[in-house]
């Protein structure tokens, strides 16, 4: 078996995968109380439609996109809107959010779901139903995915790749839905491919997920399109759009470019099945499969998760804590973020909630850079975070956006490996706002 | 929650590794052959490392009073410390490792910024800086226990025995071992046994035959600093080194190729020989290079940070070894090759910057 990566830098992450990925996902209790973020993607939030009081049905619109670069919200349960509070995200940006207290009949749940035939639909069509039913990037990124899917006037998809590697540790969510939903997300994906027309699709899955390999090679076997299943080299971060169009197309996608440069486009598993479900059934995205795990985590598991539950219920519903978390983090531990309200609601994005001990943490003190070269051997892209680092430190923004700031894509390699603990990611960061602010050119 | 989980900025985890648990392991790793050295030399030297270790510590909290930065559990004092003492003679007058080790931690450490910010490897400058101004103390040897001598001391290691053996004779000298041999520097028991057995089980069949002294070195059963004579043991410490992946191939590879190819090459011509004729097992296995190899070219604070750059300097460390060992009026090379090539780690870190993701690389997509 050829195993495809990408070349240049990338770590061995701890993977810790073990605790969930061979766990069935399971439906998740219905919340009593839904809190559910107006923005919940890149882009402008989502207009509020409703107010205190009124009655909403499971899936109804209650968020409208403003623009195009923004996504619908819906109401995941039934209910009464009880309350329209401002909270903050994981990421620490402040939101409007809805409060649903749940009340009256599911349309959905436990009903078979009517099926369209997705065939007879034209390209604009199936971009119309993406849009409509707010589907967003699930991976992480939550770009909107009929913003991605728009091809600009004179460009063309050559490669469609699914993105299937799950490289951060700990998470399974997207493992577990394409071993469990492989029919509907194949059927996802020729829905995407009839959108885009590519001229190869492919599949990348990292060679630990061996079961999901075999799975699709012999489903994608009996299709008449032709999709490629490729094996990837466990090497973290492979997820990222632009290392996983490296390791199957050999195509770098220039610095401060997208991948529709050079005629790629990456769609993550999460967001083609939602794509299937949003085009087939008329769900819109009001669920999604979330991994639960960490050392702290009594059963973690893997769990069909309605948007806006908060995540103190979905701890709860694996038991809660065996001890006293040192971090618990929404998302993986590489690109996560920590959060500290058991309120905080599962979003689009949130691919896991993880509750990390001290030990699996390995926190250790804070000490002057030793020059070691880990994080310049770390970097995917071939930066130096260590320079850019000192950089930012010393107000020498200019200095660090020539050497490459800018295309810093946060992926964490750095900071993991640095033995010294310097916040590498975090400089970069606090740098990248610095240099937008002063309008330093690119 | 919110007072009892950390809130922090991603990546949420680390690797195992940590400034304080990589200079501890290298601490850890160079006991044996230090052991080794207080076991054939005696106790005194033992007394040696200690003082060199208490005078760094020492000044790395003096030197952290004045800073208001207290740094002692990262380790890096007591290896510099350590490295200070191993590079001692057993012999040496107490104060010149303490001096060397304060020299080492207060002057060429910490006036830099301390840990990390030192352009110099700070363990080598301060043995330079004392055995320049004690060259007769720094230069006064004892012989092992281990070897069949009555005379206590001796004036000369390995290397400044063969040192001394080129400037008086004339012609073809034979390499390296026989002006050893001519000069009536005895061999231990266990070379004598070691050197037949190989010979008559392993060599022999092969159709060569390894002459004796070379297991002594090899060992550590010759006069030289206190922790630089056990090649092997210093070699067992490396191995654990590698395996955690503390220190790297690239340096170490690179000195060790580019040292042993330049005397392989013309380290025969200065014995009278012609090109080839290099004893490269001898000069691997005396003086400080193994501790040079392993334990000081490859300090990370004082080397370049790409893998690229790390070659370049390791061969350019290796080249600079050779030359002053060869042509230089010292018989030791190491301390002198690795503090020269510090001078140029900037240089090559700006040569050899990694070529970034996407660009200026012609676009594949019209390949």
């Amino acid at each position: 078996m050829r195993k495809l990566t990408f070349p240049l830098g990338g770590i061995h992450p701890v993977e810790r995968k073990d605790a969930t990925r061979n766990k069935p996902s399971a439906n998740a209790i219905i919340p009593s109380r839904c809190i559910v973020p107006l923005q919940q993607h890149i882009g402008a939030p989502a207009e509020l439609l409703v107010e205190e009081g009124d009655q909403v049905g499971e899936g109804m619109l209650i968020g409208k996109a403003q623009g195009f670069v923004s996504a619908n919200v819906h109401a995941p349960v039934p209910g009464t809107v009880t309350e329209i509070k401002s909270i903050y995200l994981p990421s620490g940006v402040r939101s409007d959010a809805v409060v649903i207290e749940l009340e009256g009949e599911f349309e959905r749940l436990g009903k078979e779901q009517k099926k369209s035939d997705w065939k007879r639909l034209g390209g604009k069509k199936i971009l119309e139903e993406i849009q409509e039913h707010g589907i967003v990037g699930m991976g992480g990124a939550t770009f909107p995915t009929h913003v991605k899917f728009s091809l600009p006037k004179g460009r063309r998809c050559e490669y469609l790749i699914l993105n299937g590697t799950e490289c951060e540790p700990y998470l399974s969510s997207d493992h577990r839905l394409m071993v469990e939903r492989t029919d509907e997300l194949l059927e996802g994906l020729q829905i995407v491919a009839k959108l885009l027309k590519p001229d190869h699709i492919t599949i990348g899955i990292e060679t630990n997920k061996p079961d999901a390999i075999e799975i699709l090679q012999k489903a994608v076997a009996k299709l008449e399109t032709k999709i490629r299943v490729a094996p990837l080299k466990i090497k973290y971060p492979q997820g990222d759009e632009k290392q996983l169009i490296k390791a199957i197309a050999g195509r770098e996608v220039p610095s401060g470019g997208l991948p529709l440069d050079i005629d790629c486009v990456v769609a993550n598993a999460g967001t083609v099945h939602a794509i299937y479900e949003a085009v087939v059934t008329g769900r819109p995205l009001i669920d999604r499969l979330v991994t639960v795990s960490g050392g702290a985590i009594r059963q973690p598991g893997n769990f069909k998760v309605r948007i806006g539950t908060p995540i103190g219920e979905l701890i709860g519903e694996c038991g809660g804590f065996s001890e006293i978390p040192a971090k618990i983090v929404s998302g993986g531990p590489m690109m996560g973020q920590t959060i500290y309200d058991m309120d905080t609601p599962v979003t689009k994005g949130t691919s896991g909630i993880l509750a990390l001990t001290e030990r699996e943490v390995n926190a250790s003190p804070r000490t002057a850079c030793i020059n070691c070269g880990r994080c310049v051997d770390a970097c995917p892209i071939g930066l130096e975070p260590t320079r850019l680092f000192k950089a930012v430190d010393h107000f020498e923004y200019a200095e660090a956006v020539a050497d490459g700031l800018m295309d810093c894509r946060e992926c964490g390699s750095c900071g993991y490996v640095c033995p010294a603990r310097i916040p590498l990611v975090q400089g970069i960061r606090v740098g990248k706002l610095m240099a937008r602010k002063k309008k330093v050119p690119a | 929650m919110s007072d009892q989980v950390a809130i922090t900025s991603s990546p949420q985890y680390h690797d195992r590794q940590s400034t304080a648990r990589i200079m501890w392991s290298v601490t850890a790793c160079l006991v044996p052959a230090t052991a080794w050295g207080v076991y054939v030399f005696g106790v005194r030297a033992l007394w040696v490392v200690l003082a060199s270790i208490a005078a760094a510590v020492l000044a790395e909290y003096l030197m952290g009073l004045v800073f208001r930065r207290f740094t002692l559990a990262d380790g890096s004092a007591v290896l510099t410390g350590l490295l200070v003492g191993m590079n001692m003679p057993p012999a040496v007058p107490f104060f010149i490792p303490v001096i060397g080790s304060f020299f080492a931690i207060a002057v060429v450490k910490w006036t830099f910024g301390g840990l990390g910010s030192n352009w110099m490897n700070p363990a080598l400058a301060g043995r330079v800086f004392v055995f320049f101004s004690w060259t007769g103390e720094m230069t006064t040897w004892t012989m092992p226990q281990t070897l069949p001598v009555t005379d206590a001391f001796s004036s000369a290691t390995y290397l400044g025995v063969v040192k001394t053996g080129l400037t008086e004779s004339t012609g073809a000298t034979g390499g390296p071992l026989a002006l050893l041999q001519q000069s009536g520097f005895p061999n231990s028991r266990l070379d004598t046994v070691v050197t037949d057995w190989l010979n008559s089980t392993i060599l022999e069949p092969l159709g060569i035959s390894l002459p004796f002294g070379y297991v002594d070195p090899f060992v550590g059963n010759i006069p030289g600093s206190i922790g630089e004579i056990s090649a092997l043991l210093l070699m067992v410490g490396a191995i654990y080194l590698f395996a955690r992946r503390i220190i790297t191939w690239e340096i170490p590879a690179a000195y060790f190729l580019s040292f042993g190819l330049m005397t392989w090459i013309f380290g025969g011509l200065i014995h009278g020989g012609g090109a080839f004729t290099g004893d490269v097992l001898f000069h691997v296995l005396s003086g400080g290079f193994m501790l040079a190899t392993f334990y000081m070219v490859t300090d990370m604070s004082t080397s370049p940070v790409t893998r690229r750059g790390m070659l370049i300097y390791g061969a350019g460390a290796g080249f600079l070894t050779f030359l002053i060992r060869t042509y230089g009026s010292f018989p030791e090379g190491a301390s002198l090759a690795i503090i020269l090539m510090n001078v140029f780690v900037p240089l090559i870190d700006r040569a050899t910057r990694p070529s970034r993701f996407g660009v200026n690389k012609p676009k594949e997509a019209e390949a």
